[in-house]
């Protein structure tokens, strides 16, 4: 065994040297680079955003109890040196001179908040600016809401419990504000010093304690699995995942997009390497069936090729990686100012996965035609017409499967992965059929047309099976650059556009119903766009179909907090345009009378509801059923009113209902929003433009990011576009030289395969139009959720790329051969 | 070297076609043998045989008194390793290794990687390409090219050689030069020849000659 080693590695060093393993070693070392590289930028990109989603957080973990938050989990935070901060909040009563108004009380300790930053104004609809600290012991900060609802003003004294607290300033923005927008009452913020003088905490009161934690996210890991099993009742951890659902799908879609820039890296990466390791095989066929001969055993020859595709793989998976983290790192600057805290270094992880591919992936592909010679009968070495054992696709079977595995792991998503690859097998399937027509429609060409073209159009036609490995292999390649380009050009400005400049930033809610058409006729007198209302109830769910509900039957904390506060109700006639139907469906004019709901998706699998099942929601006071008759998918990044429960219309009437509506306002106008509280003083403007912000801010990062990460796929794009021509050389070489040997002129043989190469070109440039269209399609539709736009150009650039690109690249290969006297080249062959 | 009830049959679209029927034959250690016969009469199919390459549908092989076909292809490539070298008509050279590294490949297999630059330059100095031992197969004439498989094949000291057609793909001179390499290297390794050819010319250098007719010993 080891003679096999010190044998393989010497007849590795001679191979390497001989430039035999080139194309290979190219293949594996930019395949590998392209997925480290990628893997890297994905890992900080994923960090950066979750540093920015943890601003939702106001921290990066939180301890959430209806009881003071226990020493000794201020203690570890302590120990392990993170920075801590404590909030107490609770609902009650505040009184200014003849008004009263229910307020979100909360307060906040000195380092309040961890991340993220309030954000403060001094007067209504007055400039605002960011703060650090908190309100001073005394005072307090009121939102806008308050403010109107109290009619008072910043300087203006107000009475909490037993204490007074002067307004200093207009709350703007606290990052941790979250849950849901519509069902909060207006905020107090106050110094945490303060709350024992109220004298509003007794025994029994409704408080919730939250101790805020920040700091190196291996800290804060350690932390989370030290306290995860020392919490106590009443006591839970809250992660992002509670944040709001229009940045928690930003977050999502954005992840997305890096997944899919990893995952067709890696694809790409595994074509390249396959059509390098295929060459591969083929060449050292004869050197096995020679090693045979010459009295090697089959598992030393087996020994000795495995331990070279090892070791091929592991130098070029480390200098790939290192080319990987090289290449990533001026990322670290494109997310420069993204976040503020430093990022943490990426993990291990696309180092292992970049190894793993490169080794998973040559392996697959070059070990079973090698491992499969001990079927070639030695008698090669005298007869070279004997047979090789490689046949068709089966031998790269174990390959196929175990780059599929991979490729679902990368994806980090099975769903997506398992699209990735299905969507891989059948596209080759497909686009290998529409291969064998193009090459079949190319022999009826033949008598048609020129010498050179007949030439080239006949070595096509004679290996038809070659012809369409090498046409699927240029195919995919340029499927990949289009993909890359123009596909994802279009799939990131839908993404932009999913959330125009002119989005609604403003929601009013508490609309009254008599208030409906003078909303309206306000409106159109400010000369602003109609605006749509939406009735809305609010109710708790408190069963499902017969079984009573309660936070403590789900183990889910989103499921639990959703069970235990009201959700806003809606009735609607026509299914909102971004709302779609995924199971059951809409209803129809005959179901008015009914009690139906349509639920959104997300929500209906956090608490496990489907189709059929009957929900009870308490309103009022009464219990109101219904069936449910639909699940929607919400597009919650649109920013516009979405409802995670709407019943058919009137069903909910009998019930206290106020209206809903949301619309844009530019900055030049922001003074209608005086006249329009003053018109309708009991209405609550919500200004939704910071975390629109916040959503535009990721998008944009986001794109950079891809477009950044995609450089990489673009690089393993064009490695299986050189590895194709690679392999396509050996075998022209033999035919260029017959034909010198017959006479040809080197130009004959250049037009000759000009027009072979062209043709190749054209033909899989088609075939990688086609792919990239109905790709492009299925990516937008069913994993994105953007709209589909259909791209000409994607056709025009696929098959004229492809015609002069593989024409040019591919003949420009073969040149240095013509230079050379034609015996040469038969001879090597 | 033994033979006996030699035989060789493969399916053809007629039914089942005889290459090799009923040979018998013996060699004796230090012997050169030539097999000469016309195109398709079976000469490399026993040259296979004989090589342990392939294996034969009736009959045996005996080797320095084992039985050939007893033995399972790793056994027979073992074999091989100790005691056969072969000269191919179409060089096998690797395209990859230089000429030096491609005589020195046999040593290697066998075990003897530290003695194995040494014998291998000895051996090409001795086919006269002392001055072409870092060429590639492509960069040597066909004619360096065969003298560098004859060095490959002598460079084991092996104890039994076959060749098959070595001046095949040669031109008359290369060839001569070639045929006086391999039996002068015979010569002086004592070792035994079998060599497969039409040409009858160089048969007649062999000091024993068998011909085949249709897969028949004839002669």
């Amino acid at each position: 065994m080891m003679q096999a080693a010190l044998l393989s590695f010497r007849l590795l060093r001679r191979e390497w040297r001989a430039g035999e393993l080139r194309a290979l070693g190219l293949a594996l070392v930019i395949a590998v680079a392209s997925i480290s590289a990628v893997g890297f930028a994905t890992d900080r990109v994923e960090l950066a955003l979750q540093y920015q989603a943890n601003e939702l957080l106001g921290a990066d973990l939180l301890i959430v109890s209806d009881h003071p938050v226990d020493h000794q989990f201020r203690q570890l935070a302590d120990e392990y040196k993170l920075r801590s901060a404590e909030t107490t909040s609770f609902v009650s009563m505040l009184l200014a001179g003849d008004k009263n108004q229910l307020a979100e009380v909360k307060a906040v300790s000195e380092a309040y908040p961890l991340r993220g930053e309030l954000r403060v104004a001094e007067e209504l609809f007055g400039p605002e600016a960011p703060v650090t600290g908190i309100p001073a012991p005394g005072t307090a900060w009121a939102d806008s809401r308050l403010l109107t609802q109290l009619a008072v003003k910043p300087g203006d004294t107000i009475k909490l419990g037993e204490s007074q607290f002067k307004i200093s300033a207009l709350l703007v923005h606290e990052p941790d504000r979250g849950g849901d927008l519509f069902s909060i009452a207006p905020r107090l913020l106050l110094n945490l010093r303060d709350v024992p003088a109220t004298k509003l905490i007794q025994t029994g009161s409704r408080v919730r304690y939250r101790l805020l934690l920040s700091g190196e996210i291996d800290g804060i890991a350690r932390y989370r699995e030290w306290v995860s099993s020392r919490l106590g009742p009443g006591e839970k951890l809250e992660g992002v995942s509670d944040a709001r659902p229009e940045v928690r799908a930003a977050l999502e879609r954005a992840k997305r997009f890096l997944g899919l820039a990893a995952l067709v890296s890696v694809l790409l990466a595994g074509a390249a390497i396959a059509t390098a390791a295929r060459r591969f095989s083929l060449r050292h066929l004869d050197a096995c069936a020679l090693l045979r001969c010459l009295g090697a055993r089959q598992s030393f020859i087996t020994w000795i090729y495995l331990t070279q595709l090892l070791t091929l793989s592991l130098v070029a998976g480390i200098v790939g990686c290192a080319i990987g983290y090289a290449a990533h790192s001026a990322l670290t600057d494109l997310l420069g100012g993204m976040v503020a805290a430093q990022l943490p270094p990426p993990s291990w992880r696309p180092v292992g996965f970049g190894l793993l591919t490169g080794m998973v992936a040559l392996l697959g592909f070059a070990a079973p035609p090698l491992l499969a010679l001990k079927n070639v009968p030695t008698l090669r070495v005298l007869r070279r017409e004997i047979g090789l054992p490689i046949r068709g696709a089966s031998v790269y079977g174990i390959g196929w499967v175990v780059f599929a595995a991979l490729m679902v792991w990368q994806a980090g998503d099975v769903k997506l992965g398992l699209y990735l690859v299905l969507g891989t097998v059948a596209t080759l399937a497909f686009l290998g059929a529409v291969a064998w027509l193009l090459v079949r429609l190319l022999g009826q060409l033949r008598e048609r047309v020129g010498v050179a073209w007949r030439f080239g159009f006949a070595s096509i036609a004679r290996r038809p099976a070659n012809s369409v490995t090498q046409i699927l292999a240029f195919g995919i390649g340029l499927m990949a650059l289009l993909l890359l380009t123009l596909v994802r050009a279009d799939l990131l400005a839908g993404w932009q556009g999913s959330l125009p400049q002119d989005a609604p930033n403003r929601f009013i809610i508490n609309i009254q119903p008599e208030q409906l058409s003078s909303l309206h006729r306000f409106f159109a007198d400010e000369g602003m766009p109609a605006i749509q209302l939406y009735p809305m109830v609010r109710g708790r769910l408190v069963r499902l179909n017969d079984k009573a509900v309660s936070p403590n039957d789900y183990q889910d904390q989103r499921a639990a907090s959703l069970i235990e506060r009201e959700f806003n109700l809606s009735s609607i006639e026509i299914l909102p345009d971004d709302n779609q139907i995924t199971s059951g469906r809409w209803w129809r004019p005959d179901d008015s009378g009914k009690n139906l709901y349509s639920v959104e998706q997300g929500i209906a699998e956090t608490l496990g509801i489907k189709v059929g099942d009957r929900l009870t929601y308490l309103i009022a006071g009464e219990e109101f059923s219904g069936k449910v008759a639909s699940l929607r998918k919400v597009d919650w990044d649109s920013f516009r009113v979405n409802f995670f429960v709407i019943a058919t219309p009137g069903s909910l009437s009998p019930y206290p209902t106020s209206y809903i509506t949301s619309f844009y306002l530019s900055a030049e106008r922001q003074e209608v929003l005086t006249r329009l509280v003053k018109t309708f003083p009991n209405i609550t403007v919500i200004d939704v433009a910071a975390i629109m912000a916040q959503v535009r801010t990721i998008i944009e990062r986001v794109t950079l990011a891809v477009e950044y990460v995609f450089v990489f796929t673009l690089l393993a794009g064009l490695t299986v576009l050189y590895a194709a021509i690679q392999a396509t050389q050996d075998e022209r070489l033999h035919d260029s030289a017959m034909l010198r040997t017959l006479g040809a002129s080197r130009r004959q043989i250049i037009s000759g395969l000009l027009a072979e190469f062209i043709t190749l070109g054209v033909l899989a440039g088609l075939v990688a139009a086609l792919a990239a269209s109905v790709l492009g399609y299925v990516l937008a539709e069913y994993v994105l959720h953007l709209p589909y736009t259909f791209n000409a150009w994607v056709w025009l650039m696929g098959i004229s790329a492809g015609g002069i690109g593989v024409g040019i690249a591919g003949t420009l290969g073969l040149l240095s051969v013509l230079r050379h006297p034609p015996l040469l080249s038969l001879r090597e062959t | 070297m033994q033979t006996e009830g030699l035989g060789k049959q493969v399916a053809g679209p007629e039914g089942m076609l005889v290459i090799l029927e009923d040979i018998n034959l013996q060699v004796a250690e230090g012997e050169a043998v030539a097999i000469v016969g016309a195109s398709g009469s079976g000469k490399t199919t026993l040259l296979g045989l004989l090589a342990g390459l392939d294996t034969p549908t009736t009959g045996r092989v005996t080797l320095n008194g084992r039985d050939l076909f007893a033995l399972d292809e790793d056994g027979r490539a073992e074999l091989r390793g100790r005691l056969t070298g072969f000269v191919f008509q179409t060089f096998q050279l690797l395209p990859s290794l230089t000429a030096l590294e491609n005589v020195m490949l046999p040593l290697e297999l066998a075990g003897r990687g530290r003695e194995a630059r040494e014998a291998a330059g000895e051996v090409l100095a001795r086919v006269d390409l002392s001055h072409r031992l870092h060429h590639y197969p492509k960069q040597l004439s066909g004619g360096e090219q065969q003298r560098v498989a004859i060095a490959r094949a002598f460079a084991p000291r092996p104890k039994l050689l076959f060749a098959d057609e070595p001046t095949g793909n040669l031109d008359q001179a290369s060839g001569e030069r070639i045929i006086n390499l391999l039996f002068d290297l015979n010569r002086e390794q004592g070792s035994t020849l079998i060599l497969v050819t039409h040409d009858e010319a160089l048969a007649q250098r062999c000091r024993r000659r068998l011909k085949l007719e249709a897969g028949r010993l004839v002669a």
